[in-house]
């Protein structure tokens, strides 16, 4: 056992902190809402390889780890960065894998074509909620048992959304190119779907713990009733208990990104696990780092309500915890009737 | 990074189970059950035998020299199969203590007893009026030619009725700041004046109330220096504080699941068929795993000596408190065949849900309630103000 980051992972991580710290301060962040794209960020992004790198090497990619991405993701949740980073990195892969995706595979590692990726199946020919839908090239989605590439129309709808993403339904029209069809659409779909899910818990990690700072240096600061209110029990147990949470989800999340390459049999249970508690883990520490800045912290002009409805749209596209817990219980114990 | 245990402690996961089917019999754990002692003379002496009562010690003390992580995959097994390993924990805490700190003349005259199995030391520091403050200790030690005279009470003195020593937080200087006037002993439990009367509890387990009117016991058994008593405590809580409950929710999952998979629901289908089943199933799942991660970084953090501290208190905290959650959870989804006991043959899953239910309660208050685990992490990782 050993947890700790290779030197490069933590020069992987120091060189995206200050990316971010740079390109999406929380000022920038304001600016981008409610639309959710900064197309300064993403250039930088684009320019760093933030894409190309998590396409294996054998396609033309950078050839990252799941750990790897993982690591970027924490840190861009700690920035609620504005930039469709996780859905392009997984579409990418996607592509990768894919012998009919390899046009769009070229354009997308070139760094000129933005594809993402809907993570819930096609419902009447319309995928929805679409993450980075709204300022994407174009999008994969799975429509029955075809994996689709998608272009985006010209004009096509930001959904306005709690987490100021770029969302959007997106019809699958006479233009979509059928990428794959059958079993091998679905075990793609499905593994694209892991690595979000994984990326994602990556990124609400990040939230919850950047939530958590700014919750503590407040309360710290904050002074009523003669003492800083991160004096109170009633205020200091609730955030002993979040830091436990965050510290789980970060161990949990790490370890099923770890899982993608070293533990394939448990890599899906741990996805779902991931996913699952990230999220509740991010809901609740974003809540009290709100709560705790009383009256202020229900103002726009704080920061924490940026990370309070990140927490929910982030992980409320794809579905609830519970969802990703009634997962871990089928792949696990599969149930008996299905 | 690497989350695996490594092959050494699998290998000695498979070997533990293998040594719990061949050595805890249905009745030695009925036996538990029935007496509320979680010691059992046979099964300890078993566990000597592998060399199991001190597997971290280092070799040139009589241990294995395994590291904290191997030390975690031997806990693990024997708290998912219900081992009566409270006895040998207690005993084995105060005898590392000794080697610490203690004289040759006690090293000797305790260590090669409690490395055979011979011997059970309880704990002493908890009193009627004093639990996690407990530094407070008014049980007092009075020195005289030859030693000490003690008076007091201790409170929750686990097997005190059958160990051969209380291990005892004592006030020998009233005066001075209450950390710097206490001073640990071996209390013998056979010294006139020393009364056990059981006190018993919601989990069934059988505890004790044990008061000491004018104990005598010599300079001989007075471990540390005079009035260092805390110092002294510091080495045992170290080691009480990064307790988990992995297995106990393992335990409980597995019973659950047995359940959930051959009991029908209204519509003749296996209960785990339902939505809310899975849900709970899967919760219970991943509170497991990370449970298991917080209790795993703790033991990887000792061995590349990393201080474990808050680290330890996040994973007792957090173990103790979802397993707690869970039983309540999963006696509720029994719906009203919940509330059939334990011991009656009506239960489902034999009661192991409903005594879940009781037994986890306790987890959230000895070593160390939740509140002090929050006041710990809150201070010492967050670096929030001390409550006034």
């Amino acid at each position: 056992m050993d947890l700790r980051l290779t030197e490069e992972q933590q020069q992987l991580v120091e060189a995206f902190a200050s990316l971010y710290a740079d390109a999406a301060p929380s000022d920038r962040v304001r600016s981008a809402e409610p639309g959710g794209h900064l197309p300064e960020l993403w250039d930088r992004l684009v320019a760093t390889g933030a894409v190309e790198m998590a396409v294996p090497e054998d396609a033309g990619g950078g050839g990252a780890s799941l750990l790897d991405l993982a690591l970027v993701a924490e840190q861009h949740g700690r920035a609620v960065a504005p930039a469709p980073l996780i859905e392009a990195q997984v579409a990418g892969r996607l592509l990768s894998r894919l012998p009919a995706g390899a046009d769009a595979l070229a354009g997308v590692i070139a760094g000129n074509r933005l594809v993402t990726v809907g993570v819930r199946p096609a419902r009447d020919g319309v995928a929805t909620l679409v993450p980075g839908g709204a300022v994407a090239d174009a999008i994969v989605a799975l429509d029955e048992d075809r994996l689709v590439l998608v272009p985006v129309p010209e004009g096509t709808r930001h959904v306005v959304n709690t987490g100021a993403m770029p969302l959007a339904d997106i019809a699958i029209g006479a233009d979509a190119t059928e990428l794959a069809t059958g079993a091998d659409a679905l075990a793609a779909y499905a593994i694209a779907l892991d690595e979000w899910r994984v990326l994602t818990a990556g990124a609400l990690v990040g939230i919850a713990q950047r939530a958590l700072e700014i919750g503590v240096a407040y309360v710290k600061e904050r002074h009523a009733f003669g003492q800083p209110i991160g004096g109170f029990q009633a205020v200091a147990h609730r955030l002993a208990d979040r830091a436990t949470e965050v510290d789980g989800a970060q161990l949990l999340t790490r370890e099923a990104a770890w899982a993608a390459a070293e533990d394939p049999q448990r890599a899906p249970e741990l996805a779902a696990m991931a996913f699952g508690f990230a999220a509740d883990t991010a809901r609740d520490t974003t809540y009290y780092a709100l709560h705790f800045h009383g009256g202020y912290g229900f103002m726009l002009e704080y920061d924490a309500q940026l990370y309070f409805r990140r927490a929910r749209a982030w992980a409320g596209v794809l579905g609830e915890p519970r969802d990703a817990y009634r997962r871990v219980s089928d792949l696990r114990y599969a149930a008996v009737g299905a | 990074m690497d989350f695996r245990l490594g092959d050494k402690s699998e290998v000695l996961r498979k070997e533990a189970r293998e040594f719990l089917r061949e050595v805890l019999t249905p009745e030695m754990v009925e036996e538990c059950y029935r007496t509320g002692v979680m010691h059992n003379v046979e099964f300890t002496k078993a566990m000597r035998d592998k060399g199991w009562l001190a597997p971290g010690w280092p070799v040139e003390y009589g241990g294995q020299g395994r590291d904290p992580i191997e030390i975690l995959a031997l806990s693990e097994e024997m708290a998912r199969a219900g081992a009566p390993t409270y006895g040998i924990g207690t005993t084995m805490m105060i005898a590392w203590v000794i080697n610490m700190v203690g004289t040759e003349e006690q090293k000797r005259e305790i260590l090669p007893k409690a490395l055979a199995g011979d011997i059970v030391i309880a704990l002493g520091f908890t009193e009627p009026e004093n639990g996690s403050d407990a530094a407070a200790a008014a049980t007092r030690a009075v020195q005289s030619d030859e030693g000490w005279t003690i008076n007091g009470s201790k409170m929750f003195t686990t097997n005190a009725h059958i160990a051969d020593y209380v291990f005892m937080l004592a006030r020998t200087d009233p005066d001075a700041p209450k950390h710097r006037g206490l001073t640990t002993f071996l209390v013998p439990m056979k010294q006139e004046g020393v009364e056990v009367q059981p006190v018993f509890t919601l989990s069934g387990e059988r505890t004790n109330i044990t008061f000491y009117n004018d104990v005598f016991v010599s300079d001989q058994w007075r471990i540390g220096e005079v009035n260092a008593g805390w110092r002294v405590m510091s080495v045992a809580f170290e080691r009480e504080h990064s307790a988990a409950f992995v297995g106990e929710q393992e335990r409980l999952l597995d019973h659950v699941v047995a359940w959930a998979r051959e009991t029908p629901g209204e519509d003749g289908l296996p209960r785990i068929e339902e939505a809310g089943v899975r849900e709970r199933i899967g919760r219970a799942a991943t509170e497991i795993e990370v449970s298991q991660l917080l209790q795993r970084r703790t033991a990887w953090m000792s061995t590349v000596d990393l201080p474990t501290h808050m680290k330890g208190s996040m994973s007792k905290l957090f173990s103790s408190e979802r397993l707690e959650r869970q039983a309540a959870d999963f006696v509720e989804m029994l719906g009203p065949d919940g509330v059939r006991g334990r011991g009656d043959p009506t239960a489902p899953a034999n009661g192991e849900i409903e005594h879940a239910l009781r037994h986890s309660k306790g987890t959230t208050i000895y070593a160390g309630t939740s509140e002090i685990q929050r006041n710990i992490i809150a201070q010492h990782e967050l670096g929030l103000p001390r409550p006034k």
